[in-house]
C-alpha cells in the first residue's frame, strides 16, 4: 500500500556547517514513527557519517549539492534514507573495514565512519546512476 | 552542542562532557584539551550527559587515550547505553577503560 509510505526529501550544499539541517531534517522525520531512543541515534550517526562524506569528498576542491531522500513505511516499519550527490564517482561500502581488535598505539584514526554505518543499519547499498552517487541506509524502526 | 566542563585537582582531571559529540563538537574538544593534559596523570571522562557520539568524537578520544597511554591513565565514566554500544560495535570498549 503505497499511500502509506512517506516521503521527504530535502537539498542542501554539501557543507559540514549544514550538518545540524540534515540531522534536524532526518529527526523531525523520525518523530512520524515510534523508533526507540537507541535506534535515533544509530540513524542520527549513519547519517551524519554519510553526509560529512559527502561535504569532506565528493566536490573537493569545489562545492556542490546532496539530496537527501527519507522514506518511512510505516507499515513493514522501515525507515529509509538515500544521500544523492554529483561528485566524483566514489562507492563508500569498498572501502576496507578497520580492524577494530588493534590497540589505541595500533589504531589507526580514520575509516571507522563508514564501519559504524555497516555495522548499525539493516541494509546499505551503492548505486552510480545518472552521474550520481547514491547510497542508501535501511532500518527497521 | 557541546559542554565541557574541568576540574582539575593536583594531577588528577575530570572532564565533564554534556550534549553531542560529533564532526561539528569533537575539534571544541580538541583544542580544549590540546594544552590541558600536560600536566595530567589521571584523566576521567564522565559521560553521564553525553546524548550522542559519532566517529569524530570516537577519534579524540583515541587521540586523547594514545596521549594518556604515556603520561598516566585514562577511565570513561557513566556512559549510557546507547553510547556504550558504540564502544562496543567500534572495538573502543577494548581500547578505553570503561567504569
Amino acid at each position: 500500500m503505497s499511500d502509506i509510505i512517506i516521503k521527504h526529501e530535502l537539498e542542501i550544499e554539501a557543507l559540514t556547517d549544514n550538518l545540524q539541517s540534515v540531522i534536524d531534517f532526518v529527526e523531525e522525520n523520525l518523530e512520524l514513527t515510534a523508533c526507540s531512543m537507541k535506534i535515533k541515534m544509530q540513524i542520527d550517526i549513519a547519517v551524519e557519517e554519510l553526509f560529512v562524506n559527502i561535504a569532506h569528498y565528493a566536490y573537493t576542491p569545489a562545492t556542490g549539492k546532496a539530496i537527501i531522500t527519507i522514506e518511512i513505511d510505516n507499515d513493514n516499519k522501515e525507515v529509509s534514507i538515500t544521500f544523492t550527490d554529483s561528485g566524483i564517482p566514489f562507492n563508500p561500502l569498498e572501502k576496507e573495514d578497520p580492524d577494530v581488535s588493534l590497540s589505541a598505539e595500533e589504531r589507526k584514526i580514520g575509516g571507522l565512519g563508514i564501519y559504524m554505518v555497516k555495522k548499525s543499519m539493516d541494509k546499505v547499498r551503492y548505486a552510480y546512476e545518472d552521474g550520481k552517487n547514491k547510497l542508501t541506509i535501511t532500518k527497521k524502526v | 552542542m557541546l559542554n565541557i566542563e574541568k576540574n582539575a585537582v593536583a594531577d588528577k582531571l575530570e572532564v565533564i562532557l554534556s550534549g553531542r559529540l560529533d564532526t561539528a563538537t569533537a575539534p571544541q574538544l580538541e583544542s580544549e584539551l590540546k594544552d590541558a593534559l600536560n600536566e595530567v596523570k589521571e584523566l576521567v571522562f564522565n559521560l553521564a550527559d553525553l546524548e550522542y557520539i559519532s566517529s569524530a568524537g570516537l577519534r579524540v578520544l583515541l587521540s586523547v587515550q594514545k596521549v594518556m597511554n604515556k603520561n598516566g591513565n585514562m577511565v570513561v565514566t557513566n556512559a549510557s547505553d546507547e553510547v556504550k554500544e558504540i564502544f562496543e560495535v567500534t572495538g573502543f570498549s577494548d581500547i578505553l577503560t570503561i567504569e
